[in-house]
């Protein structure tokens, strides 16, 4: 670098281009400052309810020589908590390097990082569904319960049918869209039609379709035969999401990814090429203009519902192809309800399939490492929850998070309201 | 009141608004602000009021150096500011209005009504401003609200009033009472501050004229000069008021309406058995005070509002109530009246803007898959041919100035194959070097052979386009006569005089 004077001042004019960049209020930086304040409000999460901490911070009340050791000890536990979330979402360095060098142990190595893609891959699909919906202006509150049925539907095809895989497990996928397309057209037949407000049909659906899962599943179609709980039959090994490493490869990350990843070239080129998507963009932004333009709001509202629906839809049948192989009463039921986090998913990553990607994997990550630092620090899982709601919290505020990192304003204006739409 | 302004410098960013402003206005002076649009008035004005702090520069009243923290400190200084666009509560009455902010209360904080209405009829009788205190202002025509307005600033002793564009929105009977408020209030002592870009207001009324453009003080002006003059220190050259255009040659009928009726959105005939032919080659200006129908007339003609009975034809095609997109596809070029509603999406970029309803059209897409570089060639083309001021085309639309993003949606309309043109309102807002850029362009088209429908409520752009003249009231036309028609008349038949002896 310095062996040419000459580049020298190149170098800190781009550097202090940086630097500006840093300080200036852009959404990229705003959602990173609201991912640093989310893990800062999970410390003092972790502070406030760990004894040992509180203990050592009593102490420095009887007498200041107390003070670093209150520190040391708070440092520690929020760096054992943060660290261990780390090695169990991404990668453990030692683990790692030691697979470097022996040549084995790659399968403990990588299994980090292969369960947060496991976890990511139908998250990615739901809140692209949810994004392309945001971004017509549409509030789909329903996807999970769109997965719910995607999933039942995707059962009743992968488990009760036996056919050659190459044709079984698309069938199967495609099953899965149309239980979710199914879910999706009642709110968007009902609100193309009638007028009937979207959130609150699709927030009411989802208690319907949980409803139609239970049922499903102590029907005796698809009920796992010598069972009476809700359990349903496993999908026929022709149906499911082989490992993407092979079965002997011990990790679980599977094609489910590649779907998930299909997805997201497809959302780019809906949103970004596609007519349709234009219209959908133009509907979302202004939608009176859309309508003198020759738009058809109620093709487009039903057109929403069916992609949406359809993506939610996958998003189950790959969550339960690739990954859980039957149905239970609880999937998709309270934290692993895949549909709802990806609302809050979309929101954070500005309903761009790009920003979903990275968002999706943030909070896979925060949810395997969470599960991880449980193991590891007795610190429950629910942190995870903590810090994610946090950042989104954070997100949907951006002139809270300018304030506090005191962010230059920049020429092209304000930083936009990620969640703005709401109630209009 | 004697307000002064010393060297007033506004910086946003790299763009000056406001590049050291000296201004006085004396006691009970009519001073007018004159300049286009995105020259710097409304900046200049909120810096005045309290809303804005300047760079650089300072404000005197009575030569007193000033500090507004905010507005209210403007309000105790004496200075009252009606905006364009009204702060008034809908449902509130009038009195309520008025008193807004400053109520008289009787014991435990009720409020004193009838002191409230006192209040006010004392004043609307010291300044002739006449207006029922109980009336419930969403009821008002634009005129009377703009009024209480007036009231409310009056009523907080305002010494110096600013008026921010008044006659954007007013009839011209209402503009006439405007006038003659602002000339009582200004002989009674008040200093008025008139920001306007109209010249024939500015003239007949302002005591001094004060020229800004692009932030500067270009020259003070007495009102006695001449229109042309006002002008060209305005835009900075010299402009044609009058619409320069040849004899029109028309041909068949394009568009025609044959007694249709279509009602408003709270159910009442808004046009009442209209019948209409616009031929091609020529432009027929729809003149009347807004809300007598020509919104809820262009919007059934655009496919937009059911036509309740009658027949709307295009170049022989049946499209009563047909979809916009069935409009559009039969060669319907439309300007609409709310551009920001209807006629651009602010968050798109101007390419986009500019193929906003015909993105399918070829060459900007195939097989469902829009191509880019064909839309981006369209606007590169676009903006050149029609001068559209934007630092890219893929800047978002909301990055230009009013007349720019006018100029987006006729440059839009116009190229696109047409058969007919409807615009509504189609210079509303715009400054004079926009105002005739788009004249021009729509001469251009109807000399080319295009069927043109202007709705306009400016007398002078009716006058000056229309190869014939309709006039509308109360939904229905109350004449169609010829340009040479005296204003008188034209005015006679907007107020509702029937045509019976029309030509």
């Amino acid at each position: 670098m310095s062996e040419s004077p000459v580049t020298e001042a190149p170098v800190r004019a781009s550097r202090r281009r940086w630097w500006h960049r840093f300080t200036t209020r852009s959404p990229l930086l705003v959602t990173i400052d609201a991912l640093i304040l989310g893990f800062v409000v999970g410390a003092v999460v972790i502070i406030t309810t760990t004894a040992s901490v509180l203990d050592a911070w009593r102490a420095v009340f009887s007498g200041w020589s107390a003070f670093p050791h209150a520190c040391k000890i708070t440092g520690d536990v929020v760096g054992s908590a943060y660290r261990a979330m780390f090695t169990g979402a991404v990668v453990n360095p030692q683990i790692f390097w030691h697979a470097v060098t022996t040549g084995h142990g790659w399968t403990v190595a990588l299994t980090p990082l292969s369960e947060t893609l496991t976890y990511a891959a139908p998250l990615i699909i739901a809140s692209i569904g949810v994004g392309i919906a945001f971004q017509t202006g549409i509030f789909n509150i329903g996807a999970n319960g769109q997965a719910i049925l995607g999933g039942v539907a995707g059962a009743y095809m992968g488990s009760l049918v036996h056919l050659p895989t190459f044709i079984h497990l698309p069938l199967t996928l495609a099953a899965g869209i149309v239980g979710g397309v199914v879910v999706g057209l009642v709110p968007g037949l009902l609100k193309a039609y009638t007028g009937a407000h979207e959130v609150i049909v699709t927030l009411m659906l989802n208690y319907v379709v949980a409803a139609v899962l239970i049922f499903t599943l102590l029907s005796t179609v698809l009920q796992q035969p010598g069972q009476q709980n809700d359990i349903s039959r496993n999908l026929e090994p022709s149906a499911q999401l082989a490992p993407l490493f092979g079965a002997a490869s011990g990790l679980r990350v599977n094609w489910g990814l590649a779907v998930a990843a299909l997805v997201v070239v497809f959302a780019w080129w809906f949103l970004e090429r596609s007519s349709l998507g234009f219209d959908f963009r133009v509907t979302g932004a202004n939608p009176q203009a859309a309508r003198a333009s020759g738009i058809n709001a109620r093709a487009v509202i039903v057109l929403v519902f069916v992609i949406s629906g359809g993506l939610a839809g996958l998003a189950g049948i790959v969550q339960l192809a690739g990954t859980t192989h039957y149905l239970d009463g609880g999937f998709l039921i309270g934290n692993a309800g895949i549909g709802f986090t990806a609302i809050t998913v979309s929101l954070l990553g500005r309903n761009r399939p790009v920003g979903i990607v990275w968002a999706s994997l943030l909070f896979a990550g925060l949810g395997v490492g969470g599960r991880a630092m449980q193991a590891a620090t007795g610190i429950p899982l629910d942190l995870a929850t903590v810090i994610q709601s946090a950042v989104v919290l954070f997100v949907a505020t951006p002139v809270l998070v300018q304030e506090i990192f005191r962010l230059r304003q920049t020429t092209a204006g304000e930083v936009r309201l990620a969640t703005s739409g709401w109630g209009s | 009141m004697r307000l002064e302004l010393r060297g007033i410098t506004k910086r946003f960013g790299t763009l000056t608004a406001n590049d050291h402003i000296d201004l006085t206005v004396e006691p009970g002076q009519i001073h007018c602000l004159l300049g286009e649009n995105g020259a710097g008035k409304s900046t200049l004005m909120n810096v005045v009021f309290g809303l804005l702090h300047p760079d650089e520069g300072e404000i005197l009243i009575d030569d007193v150096p000033q500090r507004f923290a905010n507005s209210g400190d403007a309000v105790r200084r004496g200075i009252g500011m009606v905006h364009q666009h009204f702060m008034l509560v809908p449902v509130f009455s009038v009195a309520e209005n008025v008193v807004l902010g400053f109520e008289p209360t009787r014991r435990l904080g009720r409020l004193d009504h009838a002191r409230a209405r006192e209040e006010i009829r004392h004043t609307s009788q010291q300044f002739n401003l006449e207006v029922d205190p109980d009336a419930i202002v969403e009821n008002l025509p634009v005129g009377l609200q703009q009024r209480v307005e007036i009231l409310k600033a009056l009523n907080h002793d305002a010494e110096l009033l600013i008026l921010d564009e008044p006659t954007a929105v007013l009839t011209p009977q209402e503009i006439d009472a405007l006038m003659a408020i602002m000339r009582s209030l200004a002989a009674s002592g008040k200093s008025i501050l008139f920001i306007s870009h109209k010249l024939k207001e500015v003239r007949a009324v302002s005591d001094v004229v004060t020229v800004i453009r692009q932030g500067r003080v270009i020259d003070q002006v007495p009102p006695t000069t001449d229109e042309s003059t006002l002008a060209s220190l305005m835009v900075g050259r010299d402009v044609s008021l009058t619409v320069a255009k040849d004899v029109a040659a028309p041909g068949a009928p394009v568009l025609e309406l044959d007694d249709v009726v279509v009602r408003d959105d709270r159910g009442l005939a808004a046009v009442d058995h209209v019948s209409l032919q616009v031929h091609a080659g020529e432009i027929l200006a729809l003149a009347g005070v807004q809300g007598n129908g020509q919104t809820e007339l262009v919007e059934a003609i655009a496919g937009m509002r059911p036509v309740e009975s009658g027949r709307i034809t295009l170049g022989g095609r049946d499209i009563t109530g047909a979809t916009p997109r069935a409009a559009l596809d039969s060669g319907l070029g439309h300007i609409p009246e709310d551009r920001h509603r209807y006629g651009v999406v602010m968050s798109l970029s101007v390419a986009d803007n500019l193929v906003l309803n015909a993105p399918r059209r070829a060459p900007f897409a195939a097989h469902g898959s829009r191509n880019l570089a064909a839309v981006r060639d369209n606007a590169e083309d676009l903006v050149g041919r029609f001068d559209i001021r934007t630092t890219s085309v893929q800047a978002p639309l909301s990055s230009l100035s009013g007349g720019n993003q006018q100029k987006v949606i006729v440059a839009r309309e116009l190229s696109r194959p047409l058969e007919v043109l409807v615009a509504s309102q189609p210079t509303r807002g715009l400054d004079v070097g926009s105002i005739e850029y788009v004249h021009r362009q729509i001469v251009e088209q109807r000399n080319e052979g295009l069927a043109v429908l202007i709705v306009s409520s400016e007398l002078d752009e009716v006058m000056a386009l229309g190869d014939r003249i309709a006039v509308m009231h109360a939904g229905q036309i109350t004449g169609v006569v010829d340009p040479s028609t005296s204003r008188e008349r034209i005015g006679l038949l907007m107020a509702g005089a029937t045509g019976a002896d029309h030509e």
